[in-house]
């Protein structure tokens, strides 16, 4: 277990090791940073950035990559428009730069394989990168309870790590993937298509039967609702924890 | 301090807009909703808060009882611990100084207190931190009933402190003899939560 007494609070210098980008406005980058003290899927990190004269501005993110304990630690920043940090790391950020980052932070919405038990997994948008988080480290673990995912996106070249969720689709039979396309999907699309609702949840099983943990992360209106529908079908409150960002953005500008 | 290569920043507002805002905030026009699980639905006729100390109750009120006590208006800046900064929001509810005195309380019976809200969260607060028109029960923001999004019918108003401290949805106020973690800080931030000193995380000083 982390001890996030001592490691939560220090500051740490990370390298960028490596940037990759995901979608046209996704990049995931890649931080090396020595003695990081690992983390749970589904924990965030702050990162700090200091302008010549002094200027700080600092931002809370996602981590991407799975539970570790090495020095990598993956972050996938989605470009919002205007964005003072996320603007800074999509056009500036280059690799072998140095960034000051600390964490792992949270603890409530992250999964542990100490606690290995059903899960539902519902996303919106960039919403998917905690849960990415915690697919990696439940395959990494050996997970073997049920999970299922439910990625909302708008078209298909949104989908953010499409072809990673393929393949552990594929390979994991307890891991059952679903993706719904809200406004464009291409001829010969096989998900589903339109805003996740109630039967569709009920469609792909996503009900309480088991008394799986439930993870919803997405816009802030888009949690909102679908946290609404999980209570209305049964679920208990208590296990559906949630991450919200603004509309535009505003959290993780 | 270790300069960012290439960073400028947006710098955003004047220099009076920064100079309001604590160490690693910014500045957001809008009112973001950040919550541990789903919205809490309570109904007013079901709705009641508690004033308590170990296993006595010293007060207790009904929606209906509860409106009719002393409102007060704060405006104050709020501060969310994940660095969002709002100015200027507008708050109207029952200071705990009002509801102390509505218990009959010359003074709170402890210096310590922990808040229990509608869903199970619950924050600990220093009641220095609560006393002399420091913080309110908010039942109204901007002249409108509190959303329940945003912790209506009656949420804590601490906001002097990160906005996790301004617990939505709260029913019971427990004094305690010892300040104990609520549910933020079992998960590692910090125990008190000045924004000032940038109290983000156990560990921050």
């Amino acid at each position: 277990m982390i001890d996030l007494t001592t490691a939560s609070a220090q500051w740490r210098v990370a390298t960028v090791a490596a940037i990759r980008n995901e979608t046209a406005t996704v990049k995931t980058i890649t931080f090396d940073v020595p003695g990081w003290p690992g983390h749970l899927g589904g924990q965030h990190v702050d990162l700090r950035l200091t302008a010549e004269d002094g200027y700080v501005a600092q931002r809370s993110y996602s981590i991407a990559s799975g539970a570790g304990s090495g020095p990598l630690v993956e972050l996938t920043v989605d470009a919002v428009p205007d964005g003072e940090v996320s603007g800074f790391l999509h056009e500036e950020l280059r690799v072998g730069d140095q960034i000051e980052i600390r964490g792992p932070i949270g603890g409530y919405f992250a999964w542990s394989a100490a606690h290995d038990y059903g899960l539902l997994l519902i996303a919106g948008g960039s919403g998917i990168v905690p849960l990415m988080s915690m697919l990696r480290s439940r395959d990494a673990a050996g997970a073997t309870q049920p999970a299922r995912l439910l990625y909302s996106s708008r078209s298909i070249d949104q989908i953010i790590y499409r072809s990673e969720l393929d393949r552990l689709a594929e390979q994991t039979a307890q891991f059952t993937l679903t993706h719904t396309l809200t406004r464009n999907a291409p001829s010969g699309w096989t998900g589903e298509r339109g805003r996740i609702d109630r039967v569709m949840l009920t469609r792909w099983q996503f009900t309480p039967a088991g008394d799986p943990d439930v993870y919803v992360c997405g816009p802030t209106a888009f949690v909102e609702t679908i946290a609404e529908h999980l209570v209305g079908m049964g679920h208990r409150a208590s296990n559906v924890r949630t991450e919200r960002f603004g509309p535009t953005g505003a959290i993780r500008t | 301090m270790l300069v960012t290569r290439g960073f400028k920043g947006k710098r955003r507002g004047g220099d009076a807009d920064r100079l309001r805002l604590p160490p690693g905030q910014f500045l957001t026009p809008e009112f973001p909703v950040l919550t541990a699980g789903p919205t809490q639905h309570t109904k007013l006729n079901n709705w009641s808060l508690v004033l308590q100390h170990g296993g006595s109750i010293l007060g207790k009120w009904s929606w209906e009882q509860f409106e009719a006590l002393p409102q007060t208006e704060i405006t104050s800046d709020i501060h969310c611990v994940t660095k969002w900064s709002k100015f200027d929001t507008r708050w109207r509810g029952v200071t705990i100084d009002d509801l102390l005195r509505a218990a009959g309380l010359d003074a709170a019976p402890t210096d310590f207190l922990l808040a229990h809200c509608d869903g199970g969260y619950t924050t600990n607060l220093l009641v220095a931190d609560l006393i002399e028109a420091r913080a309110m029960i908010a039942t109204h923001f901007d002249d409108l009933p509190l959303l329940p999004s945003h912790g209506g019918p009656a949420r804590l108003l601490v906001p002097h402190l990160y906005f996790c401290k301004s617990a939505k949805w709260v029913r019971r106020l427990a004094f305690r003899d010892a300040d104990s973690p609520g549910f933020w800080e079992s998960q590692g931030y910090h125990l008190r939560g000045d924004p000032w000193r940038e109290q983000r995380y156990e560990g921050d000083q």
